[in-house]
Parts: C-alpha cells; structure tokens; sequence
C-alpha cells in the first residue's frame, strides 16, 4: 500500500510535539514509545500495519481541542481513531501521524425519551448506546457486525449499516446532531436534538467523511421504541437466481422486512461445520426477519410465504420460537468467524442493483475459478449490500496480492452494473486506489474542494479515500 | 433559452460563469418566495430536463431527471404500488403561487412533509444527484443504490442547497411500499402541551406512527390532534386501537379510517392550508417536539400549527415581526416561508459565524462569483 513520505521535519520534531501535548493531556494519555505506539499500528484491516509518531487519547472535546491546535500548528498530520475496528484500513497511521483515539470518551451524556434521542460522547460502542436505553424498551436503530466494538465516532466517519437498515436506514438516516472540532482547534456545534437545521446539510456531508473534516467528539442520535416482537424465516432455493426473484417478489408486494439476509452454498456449508444451526443443503439461503405483533408478524409472514412458494423453496422453516429464531440467525451471525476459522479472508461490501444479483453471483463464481481462490457470499440482500468473502492463505507468498486482484476485479463488476465499492465500510486506504473506476476526477475534485475548505492543510487522515495521485497537489499545500 | 439536456445546461452556466451574469434558477417555480430575494439577471429553468430513466419497483429506485414534474413521480410510483417515502409537502396554496412542482425543486429545497417524523427528509431518502456547478461543469455523486458511502456524501449537501451550490439535472431516490391502508386517531380541545404529551407518548409507542400532528384551529375552530398509522389493514387496525388505549388518559377519541378523509385531513395539515388565506407572515421553526409548546407560548399573537409531533411549528405571525428575537433560548431553527418582501429581517439566517464560514467556503468552491441564486440562503 502506498503511503506518502513521511514528513522528516515533523519526525524530527517528535520530542517538542510530545512535550507540547504532555502539557494539555494527562500524562498517560500521550503515547509515544516506540513498543506502545504499535499497540496503534492498525485496524480491523490487519494486513496493513504502520506505527504512528504518537499517540493520545483526550478525555473531553476541550482536550481533543487543545491537541488539534497544537498539530495544525505544528504541521503534524492526524488520524482519528474510534475503536479500531475499520475494516477499510480508516484508522491506518502514517509514521509521522498522531493517532487521535476517542476511546476514553464514552460517556452518556443525555437521553430525552419524551423527544426520543441520546447524546453520547463519540468513544461509546455502537451497542452500548442501546445498552444506555433498553431498560426502558428503546434501541439505537444501526447494528453493524462489530457493534459491540466500535464506536460512534467511527460510525459516524463511514456512516456505518447494519443488517437491519433496509427498515431503519444507516447511521446518516439516525444522527441529529454532533460536536466536532475542526483542524485548527475550532469547536462546531451542527444540527441537534431538532429535526431540521438552518443553511446547507453540513451533517450530511460530514457524516461519512471517514474523519478528514474534523473529529467528531459528541454525537446526537435519534432513538426509536423497540417493536414489540421481530420473528425470522429461514428459507432454502435451488439457485441464486431463483433466490434474488424472491427478494425482490417479497419487496415488490408491498412487504418491508426488517432485514432479508442472502447466503450462498460455500457460505452455509462453512457455517453448517462451525455453528451447526441446521440449515438446509440448498444453494441459497434467505433469513427475512419481520417485525410487530404476533398478529401482525403472523399475517406479514403468511404473505412471505405465499410469495416464496410460487419460486419453490427446497425448504422454508418459519420459527415458532424464541430458540428458533436464535437459531435461525446464529449461523447468518456466525458466518465471518465460521470463515475466519477455516482461512483468511477479505471481506468486500460493494452494493449493486439488487435485480443484477444473479448475474454478480454467477460472474463472481467464474471469477473464483480463475484466481484459484474460494469466495463465500453473505449479504444484506434487501438493499443490495454485498460481502463476498475471499479466501486466501496469508502465510503463502503472492496470495495476498492475488486475493486484492480479485477483489478489485469483483468491486469493479459492481461499479459496472450500476452499484458502488462500499456500501457500508468505507473507502479507507483499501479502495482509496479504486475510486476512480467509479468517479471521474471531476467528480473526486468536487470532493476533495469540500476538503479544502474543512481542512485546508490536509493534516486529517490525508492518505486516504482519494487516490494518492489525485490529491497530490491539495496535500502538498 | 430551451435548455433540454444537461449539456445544455452546462454551456448555458459557463457563459453565465465567464461574463459573471447571475442566474435564478427555476423549477416548476413553485417555491420561487423561499428563502431571501435573490439577485439575478437571467432565469435558468430546468423543466426542459424532462422524464423517468429508471424506475425499478423490486429494487426499489427511481432516477428522473431535475425538471420532471412531481406528479409524473408519484403517478408511475403510484401504478407499481410505490411511493415517495418523505410526503413533499405542496407550496402552492400557502404561498399562493401556481405551476407544477418539479423533483428538483422539492430536492433544491429539501422539501419534506408529515411523514419526516418516521421516513426522514426529502435527503434521506435521495440517493444520487448530478449537478453543474457554478463553473458549468458537471458533477456526479451517489449513485442508484441505497447503501453508498464511496466518498463524501454531497448527495445531502446538495438536498436544501437551494440551487447556491449547483443546478441539479438528475436526482434517485430510495422508495417504499405504499401503505394498503391508513387510519388516524383524532383527539379534540387538547391544550398545546396536552397535545404534544399525547404525540410524544404515541411516538414512543412501538406502535409505529407516521404522522403527528396538532392544530390550534381546526377546521371547526377547535383544536384537533392527529395520529397517523399505515400498513396492511390488519396492522393499522391492530395498531390504531392499541393507540387509542395508550392515550385514553388524554380524554375522548375517534378513529377515521375512510381514505378520502384522512388524505384530506391529513393534506390539510401539512400543507398548512388552514394559513393560506389568512394574511400575516409564515415561519416554519425547527425545535425538539417538547419545546413546541414553549414557542407558541413566547408568540401569543401567533396561531400555531404542530407537525412532526411538536418539533415541526408552523406560525401566523402579525407582518413583519421578526420571531427570531422573541425564541432565542430556545435550541433550533425558525426560518420565513412567507411574508413582505421588503421586510428588512432576511427569511433565513445563518445558524452561528462558524457555520456560516464553512458555508461561504463551501459556496466559494461550488459557486465561486456566486452567479447561481445568489443571496438566497444569506
């Protein structure tokens, strides 16, 4: 992965920049021995690793503040970090980069029930914010896989999904409001517990800026009542194709499942070997959860079914119970490990047109055959959302490259058929190399210009989201 | 000038670009009073930039291009059983004007209705736009899918921009299922506050409410308030009457559930018919739903109407009061959507100086001599 040179000036500045930070940050909350900086080395994308200079981990936005100031005067280039768990490489460091985590900042610092939202400081895990609020039956709508990693502030950065946003929409959709502070130390306060805001849609384009405008240290988000019940169906077919008519069949009917998760043959068979949840011998498996009453599940699932039967499922096993369901969706949520126990893998998440489903699958299986290696595809079907898994050997020389070549090759296909690289993780360092298959460089300078005007020195996360080649100029200001 | 395509477009705002004429951009010209007065020399319409490109019920999309007349959206969602999830509300008859509302307007806009208190905004459901800027150059971000966070979402940040950042030539959205029925619970002579009480304990319910709504005034003079629920009929039935239960703390209610009325009903409310002809100044102010009675309490002078469970207050000012003044304290936003033209308060104001840079910075770069609606959003 190509970085930029590390900027020697800065490096050989590293003892005035510690002391400069040791005098606004207790003094356990700046790292900056070479044995504990690596505990920073990387993200969730662990095949990437670089030690920052430094690291820290403010307290309180005042602190996040006063660390901003120092390295934008100081030139020092500054990667945000929440919990590490990017699987995009988002919170990759540079050599000469502070990391700035957000970890200790995990405070509760609101919930209104009666106006339905919570603040929290942006360090709080995405499920612990549910934790805040589920004594009194309400949940925080976004469920990514890692939920009980990450945090908001990351979630925040690559306005994270989850399997259930075909419903409840992705974290841009739930984010009312948020405090960040810029590069140069200003602290902004954009939008609130209120539902519309003055002026242009600033929280929409921060949200999902992957933390090149600013670090985000608190964050208003709208809460929703829990629904009373939620039942999935497991349902088996004889192809792909066959499968995907049947998602999009149960979409046109008028029916909005909460989540309809797709699993192909490899993917069931790994999770059969690891989490035994009795799924069936079928080259497709769908889970379509439904939410409500007993009633009102009951009468949604009726006419589920009545639509899976016209495409002749090999089996379709409706959950009579709490077990059942657990067990129905224990191996959908054991699918990443399932796989990581049996090999590396690299998980994509482009998103196509759902009605280009069988053809992606079909050409994704031609693909595999040519490089050699395994895929496995799980995926939130309903919105289109992608994650074939790749499998290759990372302790074989060159698998690593050709399992990348592949997945650009796979990403590529979704761009092609009128979809996207990412749809839930990000572009990070990992697609940064991509963009341009998507975008014209046009499209990527009217991106980059919102940049400038944030973040005018490029110190924030600069080496990622646009192609090294593409942002040259703007980061040698 | 029969601009009809985007290329079209692009070479009429380059001209415009280099000999610096200013540009009011036109839609359906529905909206044309949003906003403050806008300098211009010459008028760009989009309404030559006409038609559906895709429509795909099973994948629950639709791309059409800026100038398609809103009806023609909804009419081909409508035949598959579809529709615009955000309810964009009609202007026509509280600002008087007339014309056919065009998809890019309601997106220039950010133009929502009831139904933002469940669905989201007119943004949260846009999913891609294209747009030339104020060089003339053409712009692409997002795209047809639903999930997409490949780069920066300007998608949001063109929805609302008011045509300051770029003219839209091609918008997609995310749709939903139209709901097989509808029923709406209506209480009578609430207080604002009891009222408000009423939508908070009905939005806190997981009963799933898309509309909630009061009026000081109803179409008898009295106060009404309104809960609206949607879906397959056994649901709303289910639903509707396990509201009615949760609220019987709040006095007596009826269900209606015919479809003509609670359409009318409802079209009434959130496209605040009841100010059109009345005269006086409208302002549409932003706050937490709780904080919806305190504003109309701080302009008694005022009829009031609550949307959005509270947190949506439309107002019937006296002309030419600045409300702005008499709400500071109260966290949000208030804006006017009608009023003299000569006023000397603009209708909207920047939120803080902080704000309003990164704005300017944002228009400097989008728009840079400010030849596109120039002045609109202050």
């Amino acid at each position: 992965m190509e970085m930029p040179q590390p900027d020697t000036l800065v490096l050989s500045r590293k003892a005035h920049i510690v002391q400069r930070l040791q005098k606004v940050l207790p003094e356990s909350a700046v790292i900056f021995e070479e044995q504990e900086v690596r505990a920073y080395e990387c993200d969730a994308l662990t095949a990437y690793r670089c030690p920052p200079m430094i690291a820290v981990l403010p307290g309180s936005t005042t602190e996040v503040s006063a660390v901003l100031k120092i390295c934008n005067e100081e030139g020092v280039p500054v990667v945000p970090r929440g919990s590490g768990t990017s699987l995009a490489g988002g919170a990759l460091p540079t050599s000469d980069c502070v990391i700035l985590g957000v970890a200790r900042m995990n405070a509760v610092l609101e919930t209104n029930y009666e106006d339905r939202y919570i603040r929290v400081q942006s360090g709080r895990t995405n499920l612990s914010v549910t934790g805040a609020v589920e004594q009194n039956d309400f949940f925080y709508a976004p469920d990514p896989s890692s939920q009980l990693a990450c945090a908001i502030a990351g979630n925040v950065a690559m306005n994270s999904g989850g399997a259930h946003c075909l419903k409840y929409g992705v974290t841009t959709n739930n984010l009312l409001g948020v405090t960040m502070v810029m590069m140069d130390g200003e602290v902004v306060e954009i939008g609130g517990a209120y539902l519309d805001s003055a002026g242009l849609d600033l929280l929409g384009v921060i949200c999902g800026s992957e933390g090149q405008l600013g670090v985000v240290t608190e964050a208003t988000l709208r809460i929703l009542r829990k629904p009373e019940g939620a039942r999935p169906v497991l349902m088996g077919f004889d192809s792909n194709e066959v499968a995907g008519a049947c998602v999009s069949d149960i979409i046109k009917a008028g029916v909005l499942p909460v989540a309809i998760e797709f699993m192909d043959k490899p993917c069931v068979e790994a999770v059969e070997d690891f989490a035994k949840a009795g799924y069936p011998e079928a080259e497709a498996v769908l889970i379509v959860e439904v939410e409500g009453s007993e009633t009102e599940i009951n009468d949604q699932l009726a006419k589920i079914k009545k639509i899976a039967i016209t495409h002749k499922p090999v089996e379709l096993r409706e959950s009579k119970s709490e077990e059942e369901s657990a067990a129905i969706w224990a191996g959908r949520k054991a699918a990443f490990g399932a796989m990581g126990r049996i090999s590396d893998y690299m998980c994509l998440d482009g998103t196509i047109p759902v009605s280009e489903l069988p053809l992606v699958l079909r050409r994704i299986g031609e693909m595999s055959k040519k490089y050699g290696l395994k895929v496995a595809n799980v995926f939130h079907a309903g919105d289109g959302n992608m994650h074939p898994l790749i499998l290759f050997d990372a302790n074989k020389p060159g698998d690593l490259e050709l399992c990348e070549e592949f997945g650009a090759e796979v990403l590529k296909l979704c761009v092609e058929v009128g979809g996207c690289l990412t749809g839930e993780h990000g572009v990070g360092v990992e697609k940064r190399d991509l963009m341009l298959t998507q975008y014209n460089q046009t499209d990527l300078d009217a991106q980059m210009d919102v940049k400038d005007v944030f973040d005018p020195k490029w110190l924030l996360n600069a080496a990622k989201v646009f192609p090294l080649s593409s942002s040259d100029d703007r980061r040698a200001i | 000038m029969n601009l009809k395509t985007e290329t079209d477009i692009a070479s009429y705002v380059s001209d415009a670009y280099a000999s610096g004429c200013k540009l009011r951009i036109v839609g359906g010209g529905t909206r044309q009073s949003l906003g403050n007065p806008c300098e211009s020399e010459a008028v760009l319409s989009t309404t030559g930039l006409n038609g559906i490109s895709l429509y795909e019920p099973g994948a629950l999309t639709i791309v059409a291009a800026s100038g398609t007349p809103l009806a023609d959206i909804e009419a081909a969602l409508a035949a598959e059983g579809q529709r615009l999830p955000f309810e964009p509300m009609d202007h026509r008859g509280l600002l008087g004007s007339s014309g056919t509302p065009t998809i890019g307007g309601v997106v220039a806009c950010n133009i929502s209705g009831s139904a933002r208190i469940q669905a989201g905004a007119c943004r949260d459901s846009l999913i891609g736009v294209r747009f030339v800027d104020g060089t003339g150059t053409v712009i692409k971000n997002g795209g047809r899918v639903m999930k997409n966070v490949t780069g920066y979402d300007l998608v949001k940040l063109m929805a609302g921009s008011m045509g300051t950042l770029g003219v839209l030539t091609e918008v997609a959205f995310k749709v939903l299922p139209a709901p097989e029925t509808k029923a709406v619970l209506l209480m009578e002579g609430l207080t604002d506050a009891t009222a408000i009480q009423a939508l908070s304990k009905a939005l806190s319910s997981p009963y799933e409410v898309s509309g909630a709504a009061h009026v000081q005034k109803g179409l008898d003079g009295d106060p009404v308030t309104m809960i609206r629920v949607e879906g397959f009929e056994k649901s709303v039935s289910y639903r509707i009457e396990k509201l009615r239960k949760l609220l019987t703390s709040f006095g007596e209610s009826s269900i209606e559930i015919d479809p003509v009325h609670t359409k009318a009903g409802w079209k009434w409310v959130h496209d605040v018919e009841g100010f059109a002809n009345q005269t006086g100044d409208v302002w549409k102010i932003s706050v937490k739903p709780a904080d919806g009675p305190k504003v109309a309490q701080k302009l008694p002078e005022a009829e009031c109407l609550f949307d959005w469970g509270g947190g949506l207050v439309w107002a019937l000012t006296p002309e030419s009061t600045d409300i702005r003044k008499t709400l500071q304290g109260i966290s949000g936003f208030a804006e006017r959507v009608r009023g003299n033209t000569q006023n000397t308060s603009p209708a909207r104001v920047a939120q803080n100086a902080a704000i309003a840079k990164i704005e300017h910075g944002l228009r400097t770069k989008f728009n840079p001599k400010g030849i596109l609606n120039a002045g609109i959003m202050g």
